[in-house]
């Protein structure tokens, strides 16, 4: 039975299925989880996975290439262009840094100068899909650190691709012409001179984004109108694929190609259906990623040397952190932050599987080589998530930003106790009026910088992530007659919602939505207290267009109420209605059809007519009617 | 037993104290409703069909305020404006309200004998609630004394705690007299004969 594909799907998804959930329950990452299937089902454990590990571990890596995919997609260009700084300069700093510490420790060691120069670049690598996942599980991208790493994964991205194409020059044989092949071998640019090549990567980047206007958004809107639901699924695929096959045609690392086309899509209507139809692709690929990482760890090469290797793997993440640690004081992050951002990339990367295999092709380095540095990288790799949590629980908790601090209850009788998730530029505007009134919050936040800030004010704070029980508790969600949900996402906020609301049902929720469909999940989850971002401050600014227009303004103040009146009617009977009749495949679709309803309610109402209120019409026309009543005038 | 409606208004409520010890000394009667108007209506949105749905449903009308200026505070004249619609409350089919009772009840900080010829204010408190009796009568209402608390500003604890108690008394009185005998020398509604008696 072993060796057919469908056995290979069962072990690994039994893997997953067994042993995440485990991981979860003790509160491990679930990267870690992952990665201990992989040790559990590889050839030296139980066996049930053998040498193609290799292969599996390349299919998986199109799980990092779906990853940034999605991550371009929540990045809109304008953003992009200005974290350029950051990624130069933190990600410059950092690789050319760890190169050179680690070209001189190989060279310490008596090793070639090439083969050294070849190490340090795979070590200066890291890993994209380890990192990120953990970042995201944790909905850390707003932080400080969370960018930080994001840079430096995007900056060793675009340079692991001069990184590929220098090897050759470091090579003076032929070398052991087939190995396993990698895509590589696709590669038709190799043989052009270099100014050739770099106007063919150009030429591609300049390629996706063009495609991605003018090919990809109207494909969708093609596929749209067929109202076939798996069609989109296909089309989802086919442009992460397509993308990655064009870089490697050219290349480019499939991953920042695939990051290039989630930007040019970002703003794109069908940015919520390649999100929704992508990401779990990308959380099994991802997941399959890191259990072929744990499958590859080779126990027969430790157990030959196994306190060279332990000595090799310390030393490895050592340098490495080292020099993130300084890359995080060059660029005056805090203390945490900077631990946060060490200990997460302190690692050697899938790239460095790729970069490896290449420079055994090409005979820079032998096999011994080969196995021992594939051995340091996935250690290296499993060892990220344990050494994240030693990180989180034993280091963060002591150095800068704590969890929370006792502070005197210096305040006048806390009658009722109020609980703020959030405090962001919305959650920190609610705070602000809440203290102008006496009322203090209890504030949650994962922010560092910004706890810092509020606990020099004064506030009561806690750090951390919300979504975490225990640090609710902690807050006094218990005794708190309120909560207010403030957060930027919607996903946490549903997930905060439906997690409180369990173990506290009588708690009063306020939350805040994001837009409509926000508000008609939270309306539906039974939560009365929902508050648009989308709504008042449009109402707003349109008012003091139609009042520079020239419209009285009490006119539009009162217009304004009644159109936020019967904005919030209609809110609420949609959210009532059971989905509608269709089944909306597309979000986008969706949201046309309800703009359109929206719209056609206004214009059947006619322009929003003025009440009769302080409107003397009326009453002139019945005066008319019966002149000598003389009664029929409101008492002017 | 006839329902009553006190329409409240106080912009600060939370810091009045006359008007807090008279709402609270009826909000608990059967019959009773009190609509607070600055709570309801923060924005002076006011929901007119509302507003005329609660009218319907009340036979005594109950205008509670302090007397700011000689007259009630914008909210409530903003309520007036705006329910006592034309064609609803009077004018041609304005019937909605006939028949039904009126007053005012309102805290004044000068005292009675500063609303009279005699005194700073030169008019009586009736002379300056003309407009509420006028606009009661437009919408054919039968517009009773006004219930008033007089001189608030050195109103001491034991005169107060009889000016609330009376204030209960008058709304029950309210709400169990088919009619209000008055006679010409009611200038408040605690000269009314029924009341008087218990003073």
């Amino acid at each position: 039975m072993t060796g057919t594909i469908l056995f290979e799907a069962m072990i690994f998804l039994a893997g997953a299925v067994v042993c995440v959930p485990l991981a979860k329950r003790f509160g491990l990452s679930s990267v870690l989880g992952y990665l201990l299937a992989g040790i559990l089902i590889g050839p030296y454990l139980l066996g049930f996975v053998g040498e193609e590990g290799d292969d599996i571990l390349h299919f998986a890596e199109f799980g990092v290439v779906m990853m940034l995919f999605l991550i371009g997609l929540e990045i809109e260009p304008a953003n992009f262009w200005k974290m350029r700084r950051i990624i130069l300069g933190m990600g410059g700093t950092q690789v050319l840094l760890t190169m050179l510490l680690s070209f001189l420790v190989g060279i310490g060691l008596g090793l070639d100068w090439k083969v050294s120069l070849t190490i340090s670049m795979a070590v200066a690598l890291s890993s994209t899909a380890i990192t990120l996942q953990t970042i995201k599980e944790k909905g850390h991208f707003d932080t400080t650190y969370g960018v930080s790493s994001f840079s430096i994964l995007l900056f060793q991205d675009i340079v692991v691709i001069l990184m590929l194409g220098s090897l050759p020059l470091l090579t003076n044989h032929q070398g052991h012409s087939e190995g396993d092949g990698h895509g590589e071998k696709l590669n038709m640019l190799e043989n052009l001179p270099l100014g050739l090549q770099t106007l063919a990567i150009v030429v591609s980047v300049v390629l996706i984004v063009l495609l991605g206007r003018y090919l990809i958004v109207p494909m969708l809107r093609g596929v749209a109108t067929t109202g076939v639901r798996e069609l989109l699924t296909a089309s989802a695929l086919l442009i992460v694929i397509g993308i990655s096959v064009l870089m490697e045609l050219v290349g480019l690392s499939p991953a920042l190609g695939a990051f290039l086309g989630g930007v040019v899509l970002a703003n794109s209507e069908f940015k919520h259906e390649l999100e929704s139809t992508l990401a779990p692709f990308k959380d099994l690929l991802l997941g399959l990623f890191f259990m072929a990482v744990g499958a590859s760890i080779n126990f027969v090469v430790i157990q030959q040397n196994p306190w060279g290797i332990v000595g090799l793997v310390v030393a490895v993440i050592l340098l490495k952190a080292l020099v993130l640690w300084l890359v995080g004081a060059l660029f005056k992050l805090k203390l945490d932050q900077r631990l946060l951002l060490t200990v997460g990339l302190a690692q050697v990367g899938e790239f460095a599987f790729v970069l490896l295999s290449f420079a055994f092709q090409l005979a820079i380095v032998d096999q011994q080589q080969l196995d021992i540095l594939l051995l340091i990288t996935a250690l290296t790799m499993t060892l990220t998530p344990i050494l994240g949590l030693v990180n989180e629980r034993l280091l963060l908790p002591r150095v800068g930003t704590v969890e929370s601090i006792k502070r005197p209850i210096d305040h006048i009788a806390k009658t009722s106790k109020v609980v703020l998730i959030g405090f962001g530029h919305f959650g920190s505007t609610v705070g602000r009026f809440l203290r102008a009134h006496g009322v203090e919050p209890t504030i949650l936040d994962y922010d560092s910088n910004r706890v810092d800030l509020l606990r020099q004010m004064g506030f009561e704070v806690y750090y951390g992530d919300a979504t975490r029980m225990d640090l609710l508790e902690s807050a006094g969600i218990a005794e708190a007659n309120m909560v207010i949900i403030t957060v930027g996402s919607p996903d946490t906020t549903m997930t905060l919602v439906k997690m409180i609301k369990k173990k506290y049902p009588d708690i009063q929720f306020m939350v805040r939505a994001k837009n409509r469909y926000d508000a008609y999940d939270l309306i539906n989850t039974g939560i009365q207290n929902v508050y648009r971002s989308s709504l008042d401050t449009s109402v707003k600014l349109a008012s003091d267009v139609l009042s520079k227009m020239g419209f009285r303004k009490y006119t539009l103040q009162w217009q304004a109420r009644n159109f936020i009146k019967m904005d919030e009617e209609s809110l609420r009977e949609l959210a009532e209605k059971p989905k509608i009749d269709e089944d909306y495949i597309f979000e986008a679709r969706r949201m046309i059809r309800e703009q359109e309803r929206l719209l056609e309610e206004d214009l059947n109402r006619g322009v929003l007519v003025f009440d009769n209120h302080w409107d003397s019409e009326q009453m002139r026309a019945a005066h008319k009617n019966d002149t000598e009543m003389g009664r029929g005038h409101k008492p002017q | 037993m006839k329902n009553v409606l006190i329409l409240f208004a106080h912009p600060r409520h939370e810091a009045s104290r006359v008007n807090q010890a008279l709402l609270e000394s009826v909000r608990d009667l059967p019959g009773v409703t009190i609509h607070d108007l600055y709570e309801k209506y923060p924005d002076f949105f006011i929901d007119v069909p509302a507003e005329k749905a609660l009218l319907d449903q009340h036979d005594t009308i109950v205008w509670q305020h302090p007397f700011y200026w000689y007259s009630c505070p914008p909210l409530l004249k903003q309520w007036i404006d705006l329910v006592l619609e034309f064609g609803w409350a009077y004018g041609p089919g304005g019937h909605a309200l006939q028949g039904k009772q009126c007053l005012n009840a309102i805290t004044t900080g000068g005292s009675l004998a500063m609303y009279c010829a005699q005194g700073s204010n030169v008019y009586s408190v009736n002379d300056f609630l003309r407009p509420f009796e006028q606009t009661a009568a437009i919408c054919g209402m039968e517009y009773l004394p006004p219930f008033a608390v007089m001189g608030t500003h050195k109103l001491e604890v034991n005169d107060l705690k009889r000016e609330v108690a009376l204030y209960a008394e008058a709304i029950q009185l309210l709400q169990q007299s088919p009619s209000i005998e008055t006679d010409e020398g009611c200038a408040f509604l605690t000269d009314i004969p029924a009341l008087k008696n218990k003073i």
